[in-house]
């Protein structure tokens, strides 16, 4: 039975992400189901939002520090990791399914000689053991995997669990470790910011065009609309392809997976890729002349009509209650 | 300079997802195999690499079952210049398939493997830092660009909101995320010159799964809502809508 646990929270700009909060209370949560403890590491730099960790059930933080590791490098990042959790003897590490968790987690596994899952969402005792399942076929299907070794590197769907603040909670023990030799093998030298404002993957709306958009031209009515709600801009295939869009916003199989508390689709039809890539959103809207379009088989609320003329009316309606 | 790229032969994206028999695997029946979508864009890095240093040798791995032979030839009428074909016939963990790569990678003796970066069937994504890291290479996954100077690699990777630019040096793995280059189609000429071209077969090295698939199902599907109306009339109750009923705006 496992006993200790590490979560992993992910910094960018020293601050620590909202989904590392989502895999903290995660951790903290399932310490208590296996009677285990929860510690959580961060690597950077300065960190600003140290504390707030302790709201979500963590007691003890280990802050690995230089500020070489200020940006992620997969070699630094997984060395001072390692290292830790071999010295402390972690049974379970739990990150989060972000660019940065799927790169390191896997790189930890095998350094620790540990089992990995990545992209969980949910995560159901029996018995002593874990049941994790996850996504497969880009969500057309769920399965339940057993991990079948005792030491386990998994990552979580970001936006699938709760990050919940606990009662009363007491300042966690913060541990800075000093790194002072950092493997630099390789290292993001800067970041490059994409056009769009949000992106798909980590939004909470989304307003998506497909080919009813008649051409690129058209898409300020989809960023109007987007503007309007807060949203991301989001693409089917067939409009990235025709390279109307950037392949960055592109949602379905071959793209990105997604799932916001809202999805408005205009002008697509509704692929089983696209479908699979966003269905498990929380709310959709579906706009499209063809009513036999499958994409209001999934959408909550459908208009069936011109979305030349529905969408920029949608814009204006939406600035006025908002 | 030879390369290595690693396939995997996959269901259609088109696939309607049915549970098989077993309850663990999808039921194959009417499932159409395609290279998966991904490594195409690790073949034509390949091929391009090739191509700029006028010299070196592409070699193809796949692990699978003998149909994935077809994902072979598919790169190789792309230009490849062989194959190697790891036989297992079991549902390998993503360990259980890095492991039998790195295995190959290493008695090939190369310092540049591309791969894309998920399969569209279990949808892992993480195949390509395994390997990587058993073999002791450097990694860049999810790359969008690439530029290799000499011996330094410098690679842009698609992350949330941007793009990371990292670099590194040999020997690597780059798994390759759509927009990286425009996959070319197999020619006529390249599809006949395929026949001849060898795939070697061996044994993938045995292994000890650390996971188990011990069920699949389908996710509970979503009902039809609401037909709100035809034009924009239908605008001012579907904002309604969307902030009394769903409370989403």
């Amino acid at each position: 039975m496992a006993n200790k646990i590490l979560v992993v929270l992910e910094q960018r700009d020293g601050l620590i992400k909202r989904s590392g909060f989502e895999a903290a209370s995660t951790a903290a949560n399932l310490a208590k189901d296996l009677n285990a403890s929860a510690d959580a590491v961060v690597v950077g730099d300065a960190i600003s939002n140290l504390n707030d960790i302790s709201k979500y059930g963590i007691q003890k933080i280990f802050h690995l520090k230089n500020s070489g590791l200020a940006n992620y490098s997969s070699s630094g990042y997984t060395e001072a990791i390692t290292n830790l959790a071999k010295l402390s003897d972690y049974d379970i590490l739990i990150l989060s399914n972000t660019s940065l968790g799927k790169d390191l987690a896997p790189r930890l596994s095998v350094r620790l000689n540990a089992a990995c899952i990545v992209d969980c969402v949910k995560l159901t005792k029996s018995g002593s053991e874990i049941i994790f399942t996850r996504p497969a076929y880009a969500g057309k299907a769920l399965i339940d995997v057993k991990l079948l070794s005792s030491k386990k590197v998994i990552t979580l769907r970001p936006n699938v669990f709760k990050a919940q603040v606990v009662d009363n909670p007491s300042p966690a023990e913060i541990v800075v470790n000093e790194i002072s030799e950092v493997n630099l093998k390789s290292k993001v030298t800067s970041f490059k910011k994409s056009e769009g404002k949000l992106d798909v993957a980590e939004a909470d709306i989304i307003v998506s065009g497909g080919r009813g958009m008649k051409g690129p031209e058209n898409f300020h009515l989809i960023e109007e609309l987007a503007e309007a709600l807060g949203a991301a801009v989001g693409a089917s295939r067939a409009v990235v392809d025709a390279g109307w869009r950037p392949h960055n916003e592109q949602v379905g199989q071959t793209g990105k997976t997604v799932s916001p508390t809202l999805y408005v689709a205009c002008g697509i039809s509704g692929a089983i890729q696209h479908l699979a890539g966003m269905s498990s959103s929380k709310y959709i809207v579906a706009v499209n002349k063809d009513k036999d379009a499958p994409i209001f088989n999934v959408a909550d609320y459908g208009i069936t009509g011109d979305l030349f003329e529905i969408i920029p009316a949608l814009t204006s309606e939406i600035k006025k209650v908002k | 300079m030879k390369i290595v790229v690693c396939v995997s032969h996959v269901p259609d994206t088109a696939t309607r997802i049915k549970v098989g028999s077993d309850g663990k695997t999808i039921d194959p029946a009417g499932v159409t195999y395609i290279i998966n979508p991904y490594d195409e864009y690790a073949i034509e890095e390949a091929l391009k690499m090739k191509e700029k240093l006028g010299t070196g040798e592409v070699v193809v791995i796949t692990l699978g079952s003998e149909n994935s032979k077809e994902t072979i030839r598919k790169a190789l009428a792309m230009g490849a210049d062989s194959g190697v074909l790891l036989k297992d016939d079991t549902h390998r963990d993503s360990l259980g398939i890095a492991k039998a790569l790195a295995e190959e990678i290493k008695s090939q003796g190369t310092q540049l493997v591309f791969m894309g970066k998920q399969s569209v069937d279990y949808d892992n994504s993480i195949v390509g830092q395994l390997t990587a890291e058993i073999l002791d290479f450097n990694c860049v996954a999810v790359c969008v660009k690439l530029d290799i100077t000499g011996e330094k690699i410098i690679a842009e990777r698609e992350i949330e909101g941007g793009r990371e630019i990292v670099e590194t040096s040999f020997p690597a793995v780059i798994t390759c995320q759509k927009g990286l280059n425009e996959p070319r189609y197999a020619s006529l000429k390249g599809i006949m010159a395929a026949k001849k071209k060898t795939i070697e077969e061996k044994a993938a090295v045995p292994y000890t799964p650390t996971s188990e698939v011990i069920g699949m199902h389908l996710p509970v599907g979503k009902q039809p809502g609401r037909i709100v109306g035809s034009d924009a009339t239908a605008v001012p109750e579907l904002v309604r809508l969307l902030k009394e009923e769903a409370k989403v705006i």
